[in-house]
């Protein structure tokens, strides 16, 4: 049967182009990949090879004929023993695919409503606790996971013969050994990578940066690797593992070793982000991270490694992913923080409630899936919010609630929200202006005042 | 440990087997000229990377894997996916965006999976393959299974830097991955001349002690055998193995690629005198394995299952509006 050669899209936005010159004339004998015209697009011009093998039978439409539209029919190929005849019975050109309908919008911010909380305790009253630092806890995460699932292994560099840049490994190479604790080279994007292909290879690794700085180094492997390829896959496979290191600023390291990507990552569809605060809550959230079938980002904080807190003792304490904790009841203002930010958070609401003001503070405890029902919920009760981070102000986590808070409780917010974040500078090295670059608890308490018109 | 030599070309296959590769390559070409064509229709959109004229890559190598091995490529993957046996429906409606497509849509020409074939992907950030396959072999080291991991990267993928992460790392760990430089030539439009220090990639494995060859693409037969010799390296415990395997793309780097970097004439040299499809063609007829008529007919069967996967990828429905929310996150599975 005769076929209509089209004009071709040639280019990924060509909707119509100039057939420059023909290189074959009527008659002609073509084979497949055999060059038949030269085809102007709006960005070069291009040869246009044969499919299919047969005779040209008709040009349809004249070399230098401009504003050819893709799918034009531009020729005839005729099989053995057809004539030029035939041309009028050439099956016509498959119809161009309708462009699909615009995709739905994101679910409409709902109507003011009382918000679905979860509000259960994270343990059972009367559990006995134990006191523990933030790093003890977080290696127990850890290696609890490792004696219930063997394919769940730790890697990165230091962590096993050192015992860990900033101690948290220590003594894993003991029990677990070199197969499953492994030191790396210093080369964080090529490790990334590894991690990201030993999860989709049936492994649960967890990958420990030195700091989250040296992740920049393999942000391509966390998010194209990592984040995007269960989509990418429709669902066949996907990244089921842990980045995890330390975040934000120490003391005195300077611009390069002291940023917080707590927003960064936030944004990612197809990550889930952790930031604790409290021993129990790294503990419990690590543990959760471990068994998440999802790439999880787990932000730490190198002071908070060493300060101690109550920890549960349980055989097996988790905690949610999604689940912000309330640390203080209040009615004046809410306050909402993560990570370090919480030590402000704390410290400020201790101090306001000496000036008579009662803070509710809330502790999100995971950024993604974040915990906006207990945002909404808080601040439709005090009417008043402030967010606290340590990260930079321009597209912060606070940004972010706020737009949530503007959107699903304007009616209920008696002044405009503040977000308290680290100064828009790179983090300096001189002792005083590193404490100037830095949040402090005094500027939550000024906050508070702002929007307590106090 | 020192480079090994080449090895050495041992024509020993069957006529079957022969047939096969001729069958498998065949389809890979009129597959991706298909492609070309419906592009051109609009009916596929975006990128579309064609790998007609690096058939026997793949198709070689293939021969030499077994069953449960892996292999990962780039954005270049369509051939990959037909060789290792992947349903050419499939790819062909991923390729339209439709729902019948190996990721339902959400992936395209450069992003599709099958973890029945193991085949780990189509991706499309230039070398991000390279260490994610050393991670496959990895996980494969770790469960003691066997396998071996071919990770496929091309001649301009072998400069970035986290090649020589991962090779320093596979080495080191002793990973049993076949690092496979499909060598085009080109690294879009800049020639190897101009973009690489080395005229044998592969030498750059010396470096950290990872034997490798040079191989000839256009013979499926050579590709084939350095293959065996990778394969058995790594099956053996001896850790990664290097091929470079000098092949020539005829088509443009993607489907906007109007190939002003090369001659018209080097192209038409390379499909006249090293065409590994028409290679194995003349080995089947000379050698008196296949007469015009067989091969007549497995051209008929090719064009059939090509046209029928163009028929399937164009009646496919589009995927539904809900899967624009779907397979962003995995659930826990119960214990």
């Amino acid at each position: 049967m005769a076929t209509e050669i089209l004009m071709p899209a040639l280019s990924p936005t060509m909707e119509e182009g100039t057939l420059a010159k023909w290189l074959v004339k009527e008659g002609d004998t073509v084979a497949s990949g055999d060059i038949m015209a030269e085809i102007e697009t709006d960005k070069a011009t291009m040869e246009f090879e044969a499919v299919d093998e047969g005779v040209i039978g008709k040009i349809l439409v004249a070399e230098g004929t401009e504003g050819v539209k893709v799918n034009t029919p531009i020729a005839v190929l005729l099989e053995d023993g057809e004539s030029a005849d035939d041309v009028a019975a050439a099956a016509p050109a498959a119809a161009p695919v309708e462009s699909a309908p615009a995709p739905q919008a994101a679910p409409a911010a709902e109507a003011p409503a009382a918000p679905q909380v979860d509000s259960s305790p994270d343990w059972p009253d009367g559990t006995a606790m134990k006191q523990q630092t933030v790093r003890e806890a977080l290696r127990d995460g850890m290696a609890e996971e490792m004696r219930r699932d063997d394919t769940v292994f730790l890697m990165g560099e230091e962590v096993a013969e050192y015992q860990g840049a900033y101690k948290i490994s220590q003594g894993m190479l003991d029990e677990f050994g070199p197969k499953r604790v492994i030191d790396t080279p210093i080369t964080e994007h090529g490790f990334a990578g590894i991690g990201v292909g030993a999860a989709f290879g049936g492994l649960r690794p967890i990958v420990e940066f030195m700091t989250f700085n040296f992740a920049m180094q393999a942000i391509d492997h966390i998010i194209n690797s990592a984040a995007k390829t269960l989509y990418m896959s429709g669902g066949q496979m996907g990244a089921p593992m842990v980045f995890r290191g330390p975040n934000g600023a120490a003391a005195r390291v300077g611009a390069q070793h002291s940023q917080d990507y707590a927003a960064w990552y936030m944004q990612i569809p197809g990550l889930k982000v952790a930031m604790p605060y409290s021993a129990s809550d790294y503990k419990g959230l690590m543990k959760t991270a471990i068994r998440d079938p999802n790439p999880v980002i787990f932000l730490e904080n190198e002071i908070l490694y060493g300060r101690t807190f109550d920890v549960p003792d349980l055989d097996d304490y988790t905690v949610p992913f999604g689940k912000a904790r309330i640390w203080r009841e209040g009615t004046d203002v809410t306050i909402v923080s993560f990570g370090i930010g919480m030590t402000y958070a704390l410290e400020a609401a201790d101090k306001l409630a000496e000036d008579g003001i009662s803070a509710e503070v809330i502790d999100l405890r995971t950024l993604r899936p974040m915990d906006t029902p207990a945002i909404l919920k808080s601040v439709m009760k005090t009417n008043r919010l402030v967010t606290v981070e340590e990260g930079w102000p321009q597209g912060s986590v606070g940004n972010y609630i706020s737009s949530v808070v503007m959107q699903e409780a304007f009616d209920y917010l008696d002044a405009p929200v503040i977000n308290c974040t680290g100064k828009d500078v790179p983090m300096p090295y001189a002792a005083n202006l590193e404490k100037h670059a830095l949040l402090t608890t005094d500027e939550v308490i000024a906050a508070v005042k702002k929007v307590t018109y106090t | 440990m020192a480079a090994k030599k080449a090895t050495p070309k041992k024509p020993n296959v069957s006529a079957d087997e022969l047939k096969a590769y001729y069958r498998d390559m065949l389809l890979i070409r009129r597959f991706e000229e298909k492609a070309g064509q419906l592009y051109g229709m609009g009916l596929i959109g975006g990128f579309c990377h064609l790998y007609i004229g690096q058939e026997a890559v793949v198709v070689g190598l293939e021969a030499a894997a077994e069953e449960g091995d892996k292999r990962i490529t780039s954005y270049r993957d369509h051939g990959h996916m037909l060789a290792c046996g992947m349903d050419p429906n499939g790819v062909m409606a991923e390729l339209t965006g439709r729902e019948g497509g190996y990721s339902k849509g959400k992936g395209g020409s450069m992003h599709m999976f099958s973890k029945e074939k193991h085949f780990y992907g189509g991706h499309g950030i230039v070398a991000a393959q390279v260490p994610l396959g050393a991670g496959l072999a990895f996980a494969d080291k770790y469960q003691d299974n066997g396998r071996v991991t071919f990770t496929y990267f091309g001649d301009g993928a072998a400069n970035q830097g986290q090649v020589y992460e991962t090779f320093n790392m596979a080495a080191l760990w002793q990973l049993p991955c076949v690092f496979v430089i499909e060598n085009n030539q080109y690294a879009m439009g800049t020639s190897q001349q101009r973009s690489t220090s080395s005229a044998e990639i592969w030498e750059r494995g010396k470096a950290f002690g990872i034997p490798g060859e040079a191989v000839d693409g256009m013979d499926v037969l050579a590709v084939k055998a350095a293959g065996e010799t990778a394969v058995a390296h790594c099956r053996a415990g001896k850790g990664p193995y290097i091929l470079e395997i000098k092949t020539y793309r005829y088509r443009g780097h993607s489907m906007s690629d109007p190939a002003k970097y090369r001659t018209r004439e080097e192209v038409q040299k390379m499909r006249d005198e090293r065409d590994p499809i028409a290679a194995v063609r003349t080995m089947l007829i000379d050698g008196k394995h296949a007469s015009e008529e067989d091969l007549k007919a497995i051209d008929k069967e090719i064009k059939e299952i090509v046209n029928q996967s163009a028929e399937f990828a164009k009646d496919s429905p589009e995927p539904h509006l809900d899967e624009l929310w779907t397979d962003i996150y995995a659930e826990l599975e119960e214990a």
